[in-house]
C-alpha cells in the first residue's frame, strides 16, 4: 500500500493517481470524436444547403411536370423508368442470391459469394457502363434505356443481395429448426416462414438500392441519352432522357440558365433520394424491431 | 459531508487514544463496537424507467467479509449488487433513490467519479469475459492503464496466485486466455480485477455457468480472497452462500403497490439465515418452500 498510485479506500470519491491524467487524455479523444462526427455533418448539411438554395427557384409545377425546355418532366420519367426496370431486373436475381447463401451455400460457398459480392460492389460504375457499352449497345447499334437498366441492375444486385441476406439471417435458426422437426422440406420453409419474415429488411435493402442507382450517372452517359433525346418516352428500348445525364450536360454547356436548371434537376434528385433513403431506413427499423420482439 | 460520516469512523478515531500495553484489551473490545462498514445502503429505491425494481433497501457490507445477496429471479440482487459501483449508470431509464455511503461518501455524490468508483470497487461478471489478449496482458492491461508498471511481472504473478491459477498458467503466459477452460477464464477475471488492489470485489454469480468442480475452485479461492478483499457475492445456488458467506442477505419479490418489487426480507449471519431465520418468507425460502 506504499505505493502512491494505490488509493485509500476511505478517501472522497474523487480522481486518484493518474486518473486526472487519464480523463484528459479521455476528453480529448472524445473531442476529437465529436469534432470529426460534426465535420461529416456539416459536409451533408452544405451539400444540401447548396442544392436548396440554387435550385430552390427553378422550381414550380411546369418545372417538374413539363417537356423540355419549360421543364425537366422526360428526365424525370426517364429516370424513374430506367430505375424500375434495373430494379426488375436485380431484385429477383438479388433475393435470391441472399436465399442462396444463407440457406443452401455452406459457410465456405457464404464466404466466397459473400466477398464477390463485396467486390462486385466496388466496381466503379464507369466500368459497368463500358460493360453495357460493349455487350448491348455495341451490339444493338443503339443506346438503350435498357442498356442503362443493366448497368444499374449490376449496381444494384450487390446492395439487394447483401441487404437480404443480412436481414435473413437474422430469421432465428429455431425458426427453421422447427419447420424442418415437422418434417417440411426446406423450400416450403424458406416461402413460408423465412421470406414473410424477413419481407421487411428485403423491401427496404431494395428501396436503398434504387436510391444508390438512381443518381448514378457514368453507365447512362455511355448507354443512353448521349444524343439528347428530350421528349417524354417510357419505352426502354429506345435512348431515354435522365435527369443524372442531363444535369451533367446543362452543367457542361457554360450557359447560365443551364447551371440554373442542373441546380433545379439536383434538388429533384436529392429530394427523391432522401425521402426513399428515409422511407426505407424506418420501413427496416420496423422490420427489425418485429423479428426481434 | 462530515455528518454522513458514520459513527464507526469516529470509534477509529479513538483507537490512537487507548494505550499501546492494552491492545489484549482492545482485541476483547472490538466484537463489542459496530463492526466497520464499507457499505451502507439506506433506503435505497432503485427504478428503470416507470418499473421499480427495488424499494427501500438499508443494507450494510461488512469490511473484509463476504456477504451473499440470494433470492429468487427478478428479486433486483443484481440490480442491487450493480447499483454498489455504478454499473446501472449506462442502463437506460436508471433511476435511484435513497443513497448508498462507501466508506462514508455518497457513491452518487455530485463530486464523485465514476472510474474512481470502479478503480476501487472491482467487479467480476456471471459469464468469464477475459479480453482476447495473451494471459499475462490481461491481467497487466489494467496495471498499465492505471501507471502501475513497477514491478508489473510481480503484479502479474501475485494476482496469478491469488486468483489460485498461477500453476496451471505459469508455463503459458503469453497464450491466449480465450483458450483456457470457462472455469480458468473466470479465475483469470478474478485475477484481473485484484491485479489493480481493489477495496471490495463485487461477484455476480460467478461460477452459474461452470460445472461442480471448477465452481469448488471458485469457492476455495473466495475464502483465500475473505480479508485481504471485501466481497459481496449474488447467487442463486443457496448451498454456495451458505458455504462462502459470513452474512447473508435475502430479497424477495413483495407486492406493495401494484406491482411486486424486490425487497431486502432479511439480513443475517449465514448460520443464521439457513438456521434460525426470523423472517417465515426466508425460512420458506431457504427450505425450498417457496410460494
Amino acid at each position: 500500500m506504499s505505493d502512491p498510485l494505490l488509493p485509500d479506500p476511505t478517501a472522497p470519491l474523487t480522481p486518484s493517481g493518474n486518473l486526472r491524467r487519464r480523463q484528459a487524455v479521455s476528453r480529448i479523444t472524445e473531442g476529437a470524436a465529436t469534432a470529426a462526427a460534426v465535420v461529416a455533418l456539416a459536409a451533408l448539411v452544405l451539400v444540401l444547403w447548396t442544392v436548396v438554395s440554387r435550385g430552390a427557384g427553378v422550381i414550380s409545377f411546369d418545372f417538374i411536370f413539363k417537356g423540355y425546355p419549360e421543364g425537366v418532366g422526360p428526365m424525370l420519367l426517364g429516370t424513374i423508368v430506367i430505375a424500375l426496370l434495373a430494379t426488375a431486373i436485380a431484385m429477383p436475381i438479388g433475393v435470391l442470391v441472399a436465399l442462396y447463401v444463407t440457406e443452401y451455400s455452406g459457410a465456405k460457398g457464404a464466404r466466397t459469394l459473400k466477398l464477390i459480392l463485396d467486390l462486385l460492389n466496388g466496381l466503379p460504375s464507369i466500368i459497368l457502363g463500358l460493360f453495357a457499352f460493349v455487350f448491348i449497345v455495341e451490339a444493338q447499334e443503339k443506346q438503350t434505356g435498357f442498356a442503362g437498366s443493366v448497368a444499374l441492375a449490376i449496381i444494384e444486385l450487390p446492395l439487394i443481395a447483401r441487404g437480404s441476406q443480412e436481414v435473413l439471417q437474422l430469421v432465428p435458426i429455431n425458426l427453421r429448426e422447427a419447420s424442418d422437426a415437422l418434417g417440411v422440406a426446406r423450400w416450403r420453409t424458406v416461402l413460408s416462414v423465412i421470406l414473410p419474415s424477413a419481407l421487411g429488411g428485403i423491401v427496404t435493402s431494395t428501396i436503398l438500392a434504387v436510391a444508390r442507382a438512381a443518381g448514378e450517372t457514368a453507365p447512362l452517359i455511355l448507354a443512353t441519352s448521349a444524343f439528347d433525346p428530350k421528349k417524354f418516352s417510357v419505352n426502354p428500348f429506345e435512348a431515354l432522357p435522365n435527369i443524372p445525364t442531363w444535369i451533367y450536360k446543362v452543367s457542361e454547356e457554360g450557359n447560365p440558365n443551364g447551371y440554373a436548371e442542373a441546380w433545379g434537376m439536383s434538388l429533384v434528385l436529392v429530394f427523391i433520394i432522401l425521402v426513399t433513403s428515409l422511407g426505407a431506413r424506418a420501413l427496416l427499423a420496423r422490420s427489425k424491431r418485429k423479428l426481434s420482439s | 459531508m462530515s455528518s454522513s460520516v458514520p459513527s464507526r469512523v469516529r470509534i477509529q478515531d479513538k483507537a490512537p487514544a487507548i494505550p499501546v500495553g492494552v491492545t489484549e484489551t482492545t482485541v476483547e473490545i472490538q466484537p463489542v463496537v459496530a463492526p466497520e462498514l464499507v457499505f451502507d445502503s439506506r433506503e435505497v429505491s432503485i427504478f428503470y424507467g416507470a418499473k421499480q425494481a427495488l424499494a427501500g433497501v438499508n443494507l450494510g457490507i461488512r469490511h473484509g467479509q463476504i456477504t451473499a445477496l440470494i433470492g429468487p429471479s427478478g428479486c433486483g440482487k443484481t440490480t442491487f449488487l450493480r447499483s454498489l459501483n455504478r454499473m446501472n449508470d449506462s442502463v437506460s431509464g436508471f433511476r435511484i433513490e435513497g443513497q448508498i455511503l462507501y466508506h462514508g461518501h455518497d457513491v452518487y455524490g455530485s463530486s464523485v467519479d465514476r472510474v474512481e468508483v470502479r478503480r476501487r470497487i472491482g467487479m467480476v461478471f456471471q459469464k468469464p469475459n477475459p479480453f482476447p489478449k495473451s494471459i499475462y496482458d490481461n491481467v497487466a492491461w489494467a496495471p498499465r492503464n492505471l501507471g502501475l508498471r513497477r514491478g508489473l511481472d510481480e503484479r502479474v504473478e501475485n494476482a496469478l496466485r491469488g486468483a489460485a491459477l498461477w500453476d496451471e498458467v505459469k508455463d503459458r503466459l503469453k497464450d491466449s486466455a480465450l483458450g483456457l477452460s470457462g472455469g480458468q477464464q473466470q479465475r483469470l477475471c478474478i485475477a484481473r480485477a485484484i491485479a489493480i488492489e481493489p477495496d471490495v470485489l463485487l461477484l455476480d454469480e460467478p461460477a452459474s455457468a461452470l460445472d461442480p468442480i471448477a465452481t469448488g475452485a471458485i469457492e476455495d479461492l473466495m475464502h483465500s480472497l475473505k480479508g485481504r478483499f471485501t466481497i459481496v457475492i449474488v447467487t442463486h445456488n443457496m448451498q454456495q452462500a451458505a458455504r462462502v458467506a459470513d452474512r447473508t442477505a435475502f430479497f424477495s419479490l413483495e407486492t406493495a403497490g401494484p406491482k411486486p418489487v424486490g425487497t431486502l426480507i432479511e439480513v443475517d449471519e449465514t448460520t443464521r439465515i439457513f438456521g434460525e431465520p426470523r423472517d417465515p418468507r426466508t425460512r420458506d425460502y431457504v427450505s425450498g418452500r417457496f410460494g
